[in-house]
């Protein structure tokens, strides 16, 4: 009884671990993170090489990054898919942990590489973003303490949910790193929406996230500036933004063909924040139309599969995971067409980047792990074993 | 939190009575009441995560949609759509009274390189040294080899300059249109225009910004896109303020100053028709502002409006003004001179003994300290200060040159009697030539304020009186007077009837602590023609030193007289006034003992 509340059968059943999870798995969300991989690796050969120019390396030098590091992600994922929601958990404790203090040293041992904000470690090699990693095992505590909550006699899990998001964001506005603070408030308000929020409290989460807004516009020319260029009904042509929206106009309904596009060759960022507008351009609306399909099917095919999830944990940590997914994908892309004011996010699985890449394997990985086919009681309500008073 | 009661007392009674263990009802309980619970939290998750999915799907649908919008719709060209907060160039044109240009743009490209596209950057160096002497081949290279992919080489081209850049044939040197401010007369009027340069720029306009002058006062007035360029157009006469500029110049050559000033304005309207300072500049090419040097000597200070002085003995005739005004004398009441006058530690002398006793019109004839002095006195220093602030000497005056708020009154910092006999005759008090332009154009025109201008006006000026029209006339009389046959004889042109005071103040030493003994101010306010004031001109040398007579000659009367008389000999034709014969003086007004 107590297994079947609790979720997670163990796994000495005798079935093998392979053939299990091939059964149980999300088919269809990983078949559709793989295309989306594929993408990005498509793009990534036309939109890479002009910055590998500008950087003195040969032109597919981030290609073969992006393939490894992608290579390292979808490993990442397999085998996080293949953990049971107990072990993911314990996991993800630990790892909120490590990111969290490595989170909090950053003023102090990391780099801005002239960026002005302090958000990476620098490893010679390669870059590490520790906010990319703390994003998923922060949704999947908040779960855990949020699910836990609602247990009688258990702890005051929403209250420490909040503390924990307030810090995490509170050190990440100080980098300051707007775009994933906000990340980690959503995830946790949707954590926390779905984990049986009041609706007063939720009001005033939004009331208070608005005031951020205002406080962050007054006090951060950077901040100011996005917006006041979003608010503005004009774009500027010489703006990324004004750069993108022309590729996504050149671009029509077949693109320029492949190879032709010329936003690349202007935009800094057309590799990662503004790889939207490079699909765009260069293949059309057809393939940006496939990418969105994309994004919505996998967050769809998520939700539906978590609302018959009867475990609160596994239920509410794979909507954080999957929410942060899609809203992430959506300020990517809204973006591009001026829906949001210009904010620096990746798209996910399809932008260059390492860390962003491997985070969000795991996070997917984690995703696929609570989403795996497993009883969910319907045999004791049918033969109506659990006798209520 | 109430906590339900977990022990439905009932319950265990029953059990224990069966003889069951109360603890087994009690965790039957608690474990119904969570499956009920999570029943509950489990049907509203279930609505709450239908709520998410539909909103990720509308929101998923309104990237999608909007991407199709902008697909499908026609693609500008960046370039071509500027708009909203795009850089406007536009900027009115500024045009003399007679609608002669003073100020005009016109259109000029400036340089610029990309090195990333350059095809030769040490031939492109070469050629632009040979264009332009004035750059470093070395410095060029380095930028054009260097990491940079954007500098500005030069900001202003000329058509020629243009055609050989041009003709170098390197792709990475490029051109982006400019308006050029241009003023077409050179150095004339330059301190009234002040200058122009370039505010925000990029590479396919910039903003032209006034940095100085009137193109400063009215930079919002000249930019303003409404207008559409309709010209500013200000009081100064081009034709007049050239005549000027000469002879000012001329003379400053003459009498070895190193600074002249001089100011030409209507005694009713208070237009400004012509107002020059020396050493001026060429505002095409403003130079950069003195680094080393006292600023008020650089070509960039006006010394009409910012410029600070003690102008000595032209002050006596305010102080005449209201003796006269008050009712304390008439020209002709006879006051003692007999000197030194003595007050406190100080020593009032005369510049000559002009014996016993004068009249207040022989006072300001021959300049007379004491006699001034006297009349200070008998007015005190509270209603001699009224009368300085209603002629508006204790404020910057606001003539629409941004340099003008520079030019603050200096009054003494703690006013005592000898604070008003000095005062009285033009020391211890400083102000702008531009103040005194006005004060005597009030004391000139009947006794109505006068506020200096640069704008047309359709009527003369009606400020509060300070002074009665009979008080005005005896002054004017009285100015007459020292150009026939007081201390600025040679100020006399004929035809023209000038009135006017001199002043020569000794120069004050720089760190303080006195005066110079061979350096002075030396300054002429006069009024043309004095039986009816049309003009006021106010000339002001700095260190004048006229050598060709025996002893060198500072005195106002040997140096700004002289100067005046010949400005005033050019314009007043200029200005359309007719030489005439001078009325007689009414006899039994002044009483022409003299």
């Amino acid at each position: 009884m107590t297994e079947m509340v609790y979720g997670a059968l163990p796994a000495h059943s005798g079935d093998p671990v392979l053939p299990r999870w091939w059964r149980t798995v999300d088919k269809l969300t990983i078949t559709c993170i793989l295309i989306l991989f594929g993408i990005g690796i498509l793009l990534g050969l036309a939109a890479s090489p002009p910055l590998a120019a500008r950087n003195g390396f040969e032109p597919f030098y981030y290609v073969q990054r992006q393939a490894f590091f992608g290579g390292l992600a979808l490993i990442v994922m397999l085998i996080a898919s293949m953990m049971d929601p107990r072990q993911l958990r314990r996991l993800s404790t630990v790892a909120f942990v490590i990111t969290f203090i490595a989170l909090a040293l950053l003023p102090f041992f990391g780099t801005d590489y002239g960026k002005g904000a302090y958000r990476w470690y620098s490893l010679g090699f390669t870059s590490l973003q520790p906010s990319e990693f703390l994003k998923p095992v922060f949704i999947v505590v908040s779960a855990w303490l949020i699910g836990s909550a609602s247990e009688i006699n258990g702890p005051p899990g929403r209250q420490m949910s909040l503390v924990l998001a307030m810090i995490s964001s509170g050190f990440l506005v100080m980098q300051p790193d707007f775009g994933q603070a906000s990340i980690v408030l959503f995830s946790w308000g949707v954590v926390y929406f779905v984990g049986g929020a009041p609706m007063l409290p939720l009001l005033g989460i939004g009331a208070l996230a608005s005031l951020a807004g205002v406080f962050a516009y007054n006090n951060s020319v950077h901040f100011a500036r996005r917006i006041d260029g979003f608010l503005s009904p004009d774009i500027d042509p010489t703006s990324q933004i004004g750069y993108a929206t022309n590729a996504i106009q050149e671009g029509g309904l077949f693109g320029v063909g492949v190879g032709e596009g010329s936003v690349k060759w202007f935009l800094p960022d057309a590799h990662t924040d503004f790889i939207i507008a490079v699909a765009a351009e260069e293949y059309g609306l057809i393939l940006v139309l496939l990418i969105v399909a994309l994004y919505a099917l996998i967050v769809m095919r998520s939700l539906l599969r978590l609302m018959r999830e009867r475990d609160a944990f596994i239920r509410l940590a794979g909507t954080g995971l999957v929410c942060m997914f899609g809203v992430q994908a959506m300020i990517n892309m809204g973006v591009a067409v001026r829906l949001l004011p210009t904010k620096g996010m990746t798209l996910p699985f399809v932008s260059y980047g390492g860390s962003s890449l491997i985070a969000m394997g795991a996070a997917m990985g984690m995703l696929l792990a609570f989403t795996r086919a497993r009883p969910q009681g319907e045999i004791s309500d049918i033969l109506g074993k659990r006798n209520r008073r | 939190m109430i906590r339900k009661p977990l022990r439905p007392l009932a319950l265990v009674l029953e059990a224990r009575a069966a003889g069951q263990n109360p603890k087994d009802i009690e965790r039957e309980n608690i474990r119904a009441r969570q499956e009920q619970a999570r029943d509950a939290s489990r049907s509203r998750a279930e609505s709450r995560l239908l709520v998410l999915l539909l909103t990720f799907l509308s929101l998923f649908g309104l990237v999608a949609f909007q991407m199709g919008v902008l697909a499908l719709s026609d693609a500008s060209e960046p370039t071509s759509s500027y708009s909203g907060p795009s850089i406007v160039a536009q900027r009115g044109n500024i045009v003399d009274r007679e609608g002669r240009i003073l100020a005009t743009n016109i259109d000029t490209y400036s340089l610029y390189a990309t090195p990333q596209d350059m095809v030769d950057p040490e031939m492109a160096a070469k050629g632009l040294v040979e264009i332009f002497p004035e750059l470093e081949e070395q410095d060029l290279l380095r930028w054009f080899t260097g990491k940079r992919k954007f500098l500005w080489v030069k900001k202003k081209l000329s058509p020629e300059q243009k055609q050989a850049v041009q003709d170098l044939g390197e792709p990475g040197l490029k051109f982006g249109p400019r308006e050029l401010r241009l003023y077409p007369n050179g150095s004339l009027a330059a301190h009234v225009l002040g200058g122009a340069s370039f505010g925000r720029e990029d590479v396919a306009a910039a903003e032209v910004v006034g940095v100085a002058g009137v193109e400063k006062t009215f930079d919002d007035f000249l930019r303003d896109p409404a207008r559409a360029g309709e010209p500013l157009q200000l009081t100064i006469d081009l034709s007049i303020q050239s005549a000027v500029e000469r002879v000012l110049q001329g003379g400053m050559t003459l009498m070895n100053a190193k600074g002249a000033a001089a100011i030409l304005m209507d005694v009713n309207t208070g237009e400004i028709v012509s107002l020059v300072s020396l050493p001026d500049f060429d505002p095409n090419e403003r130079p950069p502002l003195p680094t080393s040097g006292s600023p008020t000597d650089s070509p960039l200070f006006n010394r009409a409006v910012q410029g600070v002085y003690e102008l000595g003995s032209t002050f006596k005739i305010f102080a005449a003004a209201q003796a006269i005004d008050l009712g304390l004398v008439t020209p002709d009441t006879m006051i003692d001179i007999r000197g030194p006058l003595k007050w406190g530690k100080f020593r009032i002398t005369d510049f000559k003994n002009y014996g016993n006793e004068l009249s207040v019109y022989d006072i300001i004839k021959k300049s007379s300290n004491i006699g001034t002095a006297r009349l200070a006195l008998q007015i005190g220093a509270e209603r001699q200060q009224d009368f300085l602030r209603a002629l508006g000497f204790d404020e910057k005056t606001s003539v629409e040159m941004v340099e003008a708020k520079g030019g603050k009154p200096k009054w003494p910092s703690d006013w005592q009697d000898i604070s008003t006999i000095t005062v009285s005759y033009g020391h211890g008090i400083s102000v702008t030539p531009m103040h005194l332009a006005a004060g005597y154009a009030t004391l000139a025109n009947g006794g109505y304020r006068v506020t200096p201008t640069l704008l047309k006006q359709d009527y003369p000026q009606r400020g509060p009186r300070v002074i009665s029209p009979e008080t005005s006339r005896q002054v004017r009389e009285m100015l007459r007077a020292v150009v026939k046959e007081g201390t600025a004889t040679f100020g006399d042109v004929e035809g023209y009837a000038v009135g006017g005071k001199t002043g020569t103040a000794d120069k004050a030493k720089e760190n303080g602590g006195g005066y110079y003994e061979d350096r002075v101010i030396s300054t002429f306010a006069s009024v043309f023609p004095a039986y009816d004031p049309k003009y006021v001109l106010i000339v002001t040398m700095d260190e004048p030193e006229l050598a060709t007579e025996i002893e060198p000659k500072r005195t106002a009367g040997w140096t700004a007289v002289p100067i005046a008389a010949e400005i005033i000999t050019r314009v007043a034709p200029l200005l359309g006034l007719r030489p005439e014969i001078e009325p007689k003086p009414q006899t039994g007004v002044t009483g022409a003992s003299n």
